[in-house]
């Protein structure tokens, strides 16, 4: 496997990871199972959105460096930046949340999260611009 | 790097298939987690075998289908024939259907059992998503580095 192959998969699996800790979140955030639930979850929920995030990060950058027709400057990858740092925000306030119980519209959180993490995911596919 | 250079009609159905594969393997993560809590907590474990069959029913078969769904429509559309990414890819879909629907049945006679403790069907619930998630993750391997 080439360097391009094994940064493409490890990113891909970084999003996989994301999409778990997010759908993790919602179960803790739309399901009625209360405690229970954020005992069993919320550490997953927490570990799978950050190394996940992260990952996502850390090797698209790394795949836009690699490819030599990407630019850290091109529209689509700033684009891909931005509903990183919204979808974090909204992650790290959601943790907060659901770590101390408090009632900061989690379900609004929530869907912040999913719709920069969908955006994302059509950004990397359509490529605006690229 | 051909992945970079990509038709446009191909975008929407690999959006619908790695779109479906995400919320797949999402919600396994969730059953596998909720069902291997269950079997720690004695406290907790009806509730948490609820997840977990919830999550089978609501979560990991529809995306399945649309994950199949996007697969069937790229395929169509590359026309990409008899590869070994493919048959890769083809062989866990297959196989993962097969172990999904048992993982299904068991999380729902884990579940009927309550109070009772998750059991066996419990444990089996935890070692066949574990089972899927490293399938799926052999699959995505396939399709990203596309073997020949």
């Amino acid at each position: 496997m080439s360097l391009y192959e094994w940064l493409l998969f490890l990113h891909v699996v970084a999003a996989f990871l994301l999409v778990a800790g997010l759908a993790a979140y919602g179960v803790l955030v739309f399901g009625s199972a209360g405690e229970a639930a954020r005992r069993a979850l919320g550490p997953p929920a927490l570990a799978l959105w950050n190394v996940g995030g992260l990952g996502v990060l850390v090797l698209g950058v790394w795949l836009a460096l690699d490819v030599d027709s990407y630019e850290l400057w091109d529209g689509w990858i700033l684009a891909a930046i931005v509903l990183w740092l919204v979808a974090s925000g909204a992650g790290g306030r959601l943790a907060r949340t659901v770590r101390e119980g408090a009632a900061d519209r989690p379900g609004v959180q929530l869907a912040i999260m999913a719709l920069a993490t969908l955006a994302l995911l059509i950004d990397m596919i359509l490529k605006p611009g690229a | 790097m051909l992945a970079i250079i990509r038709p446009s009609a191909w975008e929407l159905p690999l959006l619908v298939h790695v779109a479906g594969a995400m919320l797949l393997v999402g919600a396994l993560v969730v059953v596998a987690a909720a069902s291997a809590g269950a079997l720690r907590r004695d406290d907790d474990a009806a509730v948490l075998t609820r997840i977990g069959y919830r999550g089978m029913l609501l979560g990991v078969l529809p995306s399945y289908v649309v994950m199949r769904v996007g697969a069937e429509w790229i395929a169509s559309e590359e026309a990409v024939g008899d590869t070994t990414w493919i048959g890769i890819g083809y062989g866990v879909a297959d196989g993962g259907l097969l172990l999904t629907i048992i993982a299904t049945v068991l999380a729902g006679r884990a579940a009927r059992r309550g109070a009772g403790g998750p059991g066996g069907a419990g444990r089996a619930v935890v070692v066949l998503s574990a089972l899927l998630i490293v399938a799926y993750a052999v699959a995505t391997w396939a399709m990203t580095a596309k073997p020949t």
